[in-house]
């Protein structure tokens, strides 16, 4: 038996050991449930070790690079959240991770998602083909009615109510259509482990 | 009929299991050969690669693991196809960690086909940590942030990275998403920064979040899920695993959707019966 066809059995059989949680919680179940979280632990922590700690501090360090002692007492106090009586220390690690996370996702959202989207909501309800004028349209009264029924400082009574109410049923369509994409996409992964039992373990499927 | 009804509302989840397990099965051994149409979106993402000229250098990142491989493995394997027959030069990253031993399995598979040639015709860069952070870094220096790639070359040495320092040098991002980090930050971090186009091929779950971004312009193309990716082999014309896929991912949706009516059909019919029964 070859390497290949070892690995194919043990995903096999580890498929079917996370299949038969389908019928009922099993011994196993659990066992693919453990061994799936130790390897993933073991593989992240391994892949940090030669991805990150060395190539971005060990070895520029090692190299002469002095700043990067900087970095090596950051990461080092972050450790100190194991020891009660100076774990407020890793509080400063951790804020400048913070700050630079926010910062960087800040920027991006304003000049991604905030301005871009505001302007790509700004649609001509006129002048354009009858297909378009009709798809723009449901789009602005739709995104007027969703930001009307987030908006909590009037209550939702009388006209105002109403377009609150029409904001619901948006949102009710939007809710059904990610849902649809939900199962397709929960779907796919079912028919990606079929066709691993099937082809690539029995193969038995026609070609 | 209301015994019927009563079994349908107590029926056992795992008869449901039993049917989806049999909807998904049997198509696979008998195909149906449903027939699908392309939709805008994916049009968006093939016809953006085509106007690339020939021989430009694109980047692509396949930010995803084994968990999603069902829908974005065959994007990926049809989006490498695609871009070698027009002779792209493909510069490969990974944001997520478990991602780089399918980037090397897809172009093991399709690089060999086409006669391309490590080093040369593509790179495969590898993962590093540090999401939007790595994104931001590339803006920067894409040799910097890798230095090496994922055999541990350094890039100096590479052909095909000669010449390339940044975004700049790269006619478009292939972005493959499972989600964090993926599309979204792409987009909010290289796109709005560098105005560089891109195209998406994610997950059915995102897609609905990444629509606003094809809507907007901001993304070029987007091929969503499972049968994203067979509109798309439909457009390149090949047979590929989305395609295989398509007739099981329809009947299963459709006795998704049977079950739905059924249930709610039952539930309400019984209600209404009890009501009479009560007055």
């Amino acid at each position: 038996m070859s390497y290949q066809t070892l690995g194919i059995w043990i995903g096999a059989l580890f498929t079917l050991c996370i299949l038969s949680f389908l019928y009922k919680d099993n011994p196993f179940y659990k066992f693919a449930e453990h061994v799936f979280v130790g390897i993933s632990a073991g593989y992240g922590v391994a892949l940090q070790y030669h991805n990150v700690f060395l190539p971005n501090l060990w070895r520029p360090l090692m190299a002469g690079n002095l700043l990067m002692i900087i970095p090596l007492i950051m990461g080092g106090l972050l450790f100190t959240r194991f020891f009660a009586n100076i774990s407020w220390l890793s509080r400063w690690s951790i804020g400048m991770l913070i700050g630079i996370y926010s910062g960087i996702a800040i920027i991006g959202f304003g000049s991604g998602d905030l301005v871009s989207q505001i302007h790509g909501n700004l649609l001509p309800l006129w002048g354009t083909d009858l297909f378009t004028a009709l798809n723009n349209w449901i789009l602005t009264v739709g995104l007027i009615a969703c930001l009307v029924y987030f908006f909590f400082s009037k209550e939702h009574k009388g006209s105002f109510g109403v377009v609150a109410r029409m904001g619901i049923y948006f949102l009710m369509i939007s809710f059904g259509a990610s849902f649809g994409y939900t199962v397709m996409s929960r779907m796919s992964l079912l028919i990606g482990r079929f066709y691993y039992l099937y082809g690539d373990w029995l193969n038995i499927l026609p070609q | 009929m209301r015994k019927f009804l009563e079994i349908i509302n107590t029926l056992d989840r795992r008869w449901i299991f039993v049917f989806i397990g049999l909807a998904v099965s049997l198509p696979l051994f008998f195909p149906i050969g449903i027939k699908f149409s392309v939709s805008h979106p994916v049009q968006g993402f093939y016809h953006t690669i085509e106007k690339i000229p020939d021989g430009s250098k694109i980047l692509m990142s396949c930010d995803f693991d084994p968990g999603s491989m069902p829908e974005l493995y065959p994007m990926t394997i049809t989006a490498l196809e695609q871009m070698f027959r027009k002779d792209l030069k493909v510069i490969i990253t990974c944001l997520w960690p478990a991602g780089p031993p399918l980037v090397e399995r897809a172009l093991a598979h399709v690089g060999a086909e086409y006669n391309k040639q490590k080093g040369i015709d593509y790179v495969h860069l590898g993962f590093k940590e540090g999401k939007e952070v790595v994104m931001v870094s590339m803006g920067a220096s894409i040799p910097n942030t890798f230095p090496t790639d994922y055999h541990g070359t350094p890039v100096s040495e590479i052909p095909i990275m000669q010449g390339v320092t940044n975004y700049r040098e790269v006619a478009m991002l292939v972005n493959i998403s499972a989600g964090y980090p993926g599309t979204k930050e792409w987009v909010q971090q290289v796109q709005s920064r560098y105005q560089i186009d891109i195209v998406s091929g994610c997950t059915a779950v995102s897609a609905p979040e990444y629509y606003p971004y094809y809507q907007t312009g901001q993304l070029k193309g987007l091929l969503g899920g499972m049968k994203g990716a067979a509109e798309y082999e439909k457009l390149v014309g090949i047979m590929g695993l989305g395609t295989r896929g398509m007739d099981a991912q329809s009947v299963s949706h459709l006795m998704v959707f049977a079950f739905i009516l059924i249930g709610n059909l039952a539930y309400f019919i019984l209600k209404f019966m009890k009501r009479k029964e009560s007055v």
